[in-house]
């Protein structure tokens, strides 16, 4: 990640030529441009979910690994022994992996733990994932409960300003969910294409994009994989994307890279 | 009428309340299996105070011994859907052994494939709702998954009610007073067709009328 700094509240009349950013972007924003080429090397990808089995094929081993608990009054974050509890994170992993084949993973576990204080270990997980500066962040889950809803507000906007990248899976249902609907996060629907590679960009937000997500072979715990369908296998795309973009233009801010992500979309101008 | 009276009507109220809703999930439940040509389709509750999921409705296989088995929240792929807040389809389940082993164990069926959603109501999420198996094992579509979201919404409400209806009964169990004393002997009457009982109630029912007149 590019040095980052301090914060600066107002630009003096003279000062503006000693901020210049460089900006090394094409007249038009391409495919090639944006991940020709890229392997995700250089990049931190977390997986905010149930951990990782980091001895399946498909997954190929993790950077690090802790698990998120809570007592009833204080979040820890300790080092994780068991790996995947329930096989929803190598899943994310393994979509991340075969997308982004050197990028570094990291597992954050903060599911697996029983549904109580499931609000409590999604924000002390995102909390320690952003502090430990990992680039882009893999969140396919969500809460419902509102009192953590402006933490985690908070959060996101907190990420977006240090240059964490927080991918969300939506979720169509009649209720509001987090974080996925805040505009710091890049959120994340199914399209019904076959293609790692289709994305598109949603001109009805608040879902932003659509990736693959129907009938997505994954890795299953145990070391085999299975066919499975949901939102939560199209966030892990876009995080592998992302992953393949920042390799190939480090330093990249969370709303630069929408804004790639957007340009180089299969229904934009960029894709071809 | 009278103020105790009213708590009277209230606490039968209750009762039969729970069977209504218990009905009410057991028609969702149906119907999703009917429209999506399922062999077995069930609704789990989430018991928040032991953190498990409990079978509530179950159609199709398994529909005679599975309503109130538990196991704990987070875990098969009700408890994925349950703590990740997210839809899921799998496909070919068969291929996970360790999945079909304890698929058998549990339940004495192995799906094939499966669609599930989380119930969720407001910010609370109450519990999650399964549709198994084609008859010719052909795959859940995306469509299907946000036909079967619509009747999540259903299954939520229904949920929502027999809580309630569970927490009311618990008050009046475990109350004072006359309220509270006519709702355990409604809850004792409803298992049992003894005659002397009736007859017993007949007569109870007629002195106190008797008293009014």
């Amino acid at each position: 990640m590019s040095p980052r700094l301090l914060p600066a509240w107002s630009l003096a009349a003279d000062a503006a030529g000693g901020i210049a950013i460089p900006a090394s972007w094409p007249e038009q924003v391409t495919r090639e441009w944006a991940i020709g080429g890229a392997t995700g090397a250089g990049v931190d990808v977390c997986i905010l979910d149930s951990g990782v089995d980091a001895t399946h094929p498909l997954v190929g081993g993790v950077a690090s690994a802790v698990a998120v608990t809570f007592d009833g009054d204080d979040v820890r974050v300790e080092p994780d022994e068991l790996g995947d509890v329930c096989g929803h994170g190598t899943v994310c992993a393994g979509i991340v992996r075969a997308l982004a084949p050197e990028c570094r993973l990291h597992s954050v576990r903060v599911l697996g733990a029983g549904n109580a204080g499931s609000g409590e270990l999604i924000l002390g997980g995102l909390q320690h994932a952003i502090a430990e500066g990992h680039h882009v962040v893999n969140l396919s889950l969500s809460t419902t409960k509102r009192r953590f809803a402006e933490l985690l507000h908070e959060l996101a906007d907190n990420a977006y300003f240090r240059g964490a990248v927080l991918v969300a899976s939506a979720h169509n249902m009649p209720v509001e969910s987090y974080p996925w609907r805040f505009s710091s996060v890049v959120s994340v629907g199914s399209h019904e294409g076959a293609g790692a590679l289709e994305w598109y960009a949603n001109p009805t937000p608040p879902v932003e994009f659509f990736a693959r997500g129907v009938d997505v072979d994954v890795a299953w715990p145990g070391g085999g994989t299975m066919r499975c369908t949901g939102n939560s296998f199209a966030a892990p795309h876009v995080s592998g994307l992302s992953a393949l973009i920042l390799s190939k233009h480090p330093g990249l801010t969370p709303f630069q890279l929408k804004s790639v992500l957007y340009l180089t979309a299969t229904n934009t101008g960029g894709a071809t | 009428m009278s103020e105790e009276r009213y708590r009277e009507a209230a606490a039968t109220g209750v009762l039969a309340s729970e069977e209504g809703h218990r009905a009410l999930l057991q028609s969702v439940a149906d119907v999703a299996r009917a429209i999506f040509s399922a062999k077995a389709s069930s609704i789990f509750l989430l018991d928040e105070a032991t953190d498990e999921l409990v079978f509530e409705a179950v159609s199709g296989e398994g529909e005679d011994e599975l309503v109130g088995r538990r196991f704990p929240s987070s875990t098969g792929i009700a408890g994925w859907v349950l703590v990740t807040r997210q839809p899921l389809v799998i496909d070919d389940l068969h291929q996970d052994p360790r999945f079909a082993r304890q698929a058998a164990e549990s339940t004495g069926y192995v799906p094939h494939g499966l669609m599930a959603v989380p119930l969720l109501l407001d910010e609370q999420a109450l519990g999650v709702l399964e549709v198994l198996d084609r008859p010719n094992d052909t795959s859940f579509t995306v469509a299907e998954m946000d036909l079967l979201t619509l009747f999540a919404s259903q299954a939520a409400i229904g949920l929502h009610l027999l809580r309630r209806a569970r927490s009311a009964r618990a008050v009046l169990e475990l109350g004072e007073g006359r309220a509270a004393q006519v709702a355990r002997l409604a809850t004792l009457l409803e298992s049992s067709d003894d005659e002397a009982v009736t007859r017993l109630l007949d007569a109870l029912e007629a002195v106190l009328a008797g008293r009014r007149h």
